[in-house]
């Protein structure tokens, strides 16, 4: 009888896995109250670092071509598809899902990778064109990332919810610092690693484990987080938004659903709608003559 | 040779104000429950022009009532292409009485009747004409097969371009199925007051535009009315941040155009003669009262010594005075406050140890006036460098290489606008694609159009006004 190796839960920072700076974590447990793993309870320092991480990473995964940010989101699907039974056997302990329920929800979190692949280089044409001013000016408008989001990932949904709000983020160019369910984190770890061993820079995606009311405020009222996503939030979507207004950070407020299970997530075609808020419009003139 | 200019002043006959203005609340005018006024005056005479009634919060529940009976019974369930001709409509009226209208606004505002002749009346008339056909196409707009209108917009507008922002405001409101309440800025309210005249005489439903006029206390009533479903500001960071703390947690929408501090770049290779017009218009324009104007000058340090003794030549031939002369290039500073507030931040640069210049400029004896100005010497952590003046005051800052006037151009909380010259189009791409700033004027400046969208990155608010892009903010 072999003894199995047990994984260390840590958070994921500029591309490192460090546990919480505080050292301090707390237990995580299946539906049933069955203890699962020791997660890293992230502090504000950790916050802070994310922060830090992701706004570092911003100018290179901005400045990439929409080309080769699809085909680092493929490699994301390519990967996690690899690994979908690790996900699904995850899902069946932390969430209580039925095998099927649990391979549904690893299929549709695969598949929406895909889609935000293929989204990369469209979004620009879909949002962006010219505009027929009345003189003699080109004038253009095109979409650029907004810069560095603070996701409050869904609490009930921590594989498929996660990728449904984070894959939209990154997919146009912001690098996001994701705070994963608190009850179910383990899900947001394993991502974590797909997402480091498939071209993602370290940075662009940076996720702490923990407590939302004690981590979120210093996100929210942090200066160089330029929009919110508060679909995780919870109870304390309000306040944030209040906080997050002294900087004029942008904000995604939870929408109908937002505290749903993995059934909420399954649309295969969600459209633009979790792209657009963390899109700015640049429009550009310039005279024409000879 | 010396010479001087006769005046040329444009007459005043075609105004006929009124003594005292009402509200306009369901499509009448109507006075203000308690019976409050304030009154508004020539900033370039410090005159009274009118007296207008200041909305309590019971004046902004009926307007917010009127606005949503309209929406629920007649604008909502309107077709399309009937909305628009209404707005046409509007277009049409307000290009008959533009010249009204731009005298009525450099009145009221200062500025020269060359701009509210030849730019703010028709930017207006055009806006209204662009939204009138988006009307019946919102199914087109890229916003989902059947966009629905929100209901309600209660809108604040700020001074500096009232008749303007107003268009800005209402036009897109209105084609998109949305009723407004409106409040002009408390030193400008008499061209959205004349424009609630045109709403009668194009027999516009009542209650589809409602004109609440006051100060900061009827903004915020207006903002934080429980019936407002969206809410719509242009004007300070400050009050900015205010009303989005106030809308928080609400199912409210908010677009905001805020403050800028936008800066010019000129690099080395740059056609110096236009450069040097584009940083007067950048700056000048409008008494620098512009929350996209290029306020920071970055001059590439090879060329600083031939371009400034150019731009101090140049903006020693801007002519100062009456804002109703047709030569007038630089009218009056709107009030008294903000005139306060310009000569607070630029002595605060003087203090600081920049160097100040203006040209040797006579200011007329009453009203509100401020020489143009420029400010070297500049760092990037002075005042004046940092801080909207909102005024005719520029701050020149030099560079080296192009990394170096991205990184200074980008260091401002604010992101609404940004100059770029150069006869280089690599260049100019190059560097239009690090600007962190919505709207980039490239060999240009101060441009606007109702087709091209404008709005700001970071404190400079959020949202988009003007094109297809600003149809959003009132379609759900």
């Amino acid at each position: 009888m072999r003894l199995a190796v047990r994984k260390t839960y840590k958070l994921y920072l500029g591309g490192a896995f460090p546990r919480s700076e505080s050292g301090r974590c707390y237990p995580v447990t299946s539906s049933d109250g069955e203890h699962l793993a020791n997660a890293s309870l992230a502090s504000r320092k950790d916050a802070r670092d994310a922060v830090m991480a992701a706004r570092k990473a911003f100018g290179g995964w901005s400045s990439r071509t929409a080309y080769n940010r699809g085909q680092i989101l493929y490699r994301v699907a390519e990967v996690l598809e690899g690994r979908r039974d690790q996900f699904a056997a995850g899902a069946e302990r932390a969430q209580g899902l039925s095998r099927a329920a649990a391979d549904q929800a690893v299929s549709a979190a695969i598949d929406r990778w895909v889609y935000y692949a293929g989204w990369t280089d469209k979004i620009a044409q879909v949002l962006g064109g010219a505009n027929p001013v009345s003189g003699p000016y080109y004038n253009h408008s095109a979409p650029e990332p907004t810069g560095v989001v603070a996701v409050f990932a869904p609490r009930n949904a921590p594989l498929l919810g996660l990728t449904c709000v984070l894959a939209p983020v990154i997919a146009s160019g912001n690098t996001a610092v994701v705070v994963a369910s608190e009850r179910a984190p383990l899900a947001a770890v394993d991502l974590a690693e797909v997402l480091a061993t498939s071209d993602v820079p370290g940075g662009v995606v940076n996720l702490l484990t923990g407590r939302v009311p004690e981590i979120g405020p210093h996100l929210a009222s942090h200066a160089d987080v330029n929009a919110l996503d508060l679909t995780g939030a919870g109870a304390m979507a309000a306040e944030f938004e209040k906080v997050a207004a002294a900087t004029l950070t942008r904000v995604l407020r939870p929408g109908p659903g937002a505290d749903g299970g993995e059934d909420v997530w399954l649309d295969p075609d969600p459209g633009t709608a979790r792209m657009t808020p963390f899109l700015e419009t640049k429009t550009v003139w310039h005279p024409i003559g000879v | 040779m010396i010479f001087d200019y006769a005046p040329a002043p444009e007459s005043r006959s075609v105004v006929r104000l009124r003594e005292n203005y009402d509200l306009f609340i369901d499509g009448e005018f109507t006075p203000g429950k308690d019976g409050d006024q304030m009154s508004t005056v020539n900033p370039a005479d410090e005159t009274e022009l009118a007296r207008f009634t200041v909305a309590g919060a019971s004046d902004v529940d009926r307007a917010v009532a009127a606005a949503r009976r309209a929406y629920d019974t007649v604008w909502s369930r309107m077709a399309g292409a009937e909305r628009g001709k209404y707005l046409f409509r509007i277009a049409r009226v307000i290009q008959e009485r533009s010249r009204e209208l731009a005298v009525l606004e450099s009145l009221d505002n200062g500025k020269p009747i060359k701009e509210t002749r030849d730019v703010d009346l028709p930017l207006v008339a055009a806006h209204f004409f662009y939204y009138a056909g988006w009307a019946d196409k919102l199914a087109h707009a890229g916003l989902g097969p059947d966009p629905r209108p929100l209901g309600v917009a209660a809108q604040v507008i700020p001074w500096n371009f009232p008749l303007l922002m107003l268009a800005w405001k209402v036009a897109p409101a209105l084609a998109t199925g949305n009723t407004v309440v409106l409040k002009p800025a408390e030193t400008t309210p008499l061209t959205a007051l004349v424009f609630a005249q045109i709403c009668q005489e194009a027999d516009l439903p009542p209650g589809v535009v409602n004109i609440v006029t006051g100060a900061g206390e009827t903004g915020r009533a207006l903002v934080e009315h429980p019936g407002a479903d969206k809410v719509a500001f242009t004007g300070s960071t400050e009050v900015g941040r205010q009303i989005a703390r106030s809308v928080a947690g609400s199912d409210k929408r908010l677009t905001l155009e805020l403050g800028g501090k936008g800066a010019n770049i000129v690099y080395d290779d740059a056609a110096v003669d236009q450069a040097v017009e584009g940083v007067v218009s950048g700056i000048f324009f409008n008494q620098g009262h512009v929350c996209c104007a290029g306020s920071r000058l970055l001059v590439q340090e090879s060329i600083a010594d031939e371009l400034l003794p150019r731009l101090k030549d140049r903006i020693a031939k801007l002519r100062l005075g009456d804002p109703l002369d047709k030569n007038t290039d630089i009218g009056a500073i709107n009030s008294a406050a903000q005139l306060r507030r310009i000569r607070e931040l630029t002595d605060s640069g003087a203090e600081e140890g920049v160097e100040r210049w203006s040209p040797s400029c006579d200011l007329p004896p009453s009203g509100y006036w401020f020489a143009p100005t420029v400010l070297t010497g500049v760092s990037q952590a002075h005042r004046v460098a940092r801080e909207e003046i909102f005024g005719p005051v520029l701050s020149v800052l030099t560079f080296r290489t192009p990394e170096e006037a991205v990184t200074k151009a980008n260091n401002t909380p604010y992101g609404l606008s940004a100059g770029v010259w150069t006869e280089k189009g690599s260049r100019m791409l190059w560097t239009a694609e690090r600007l962190r700033a919505g709207v980039i004027w490239s060999n240009t400046f101060n441009k606007f159009d109702p087709t091209s969208p404008f709005g700001g990155y970071k404190e400079s608010g959020y949202g988009r006004e003007g094109g297809r892009h600003g149809l959003e903010a009132y379609l759900g």
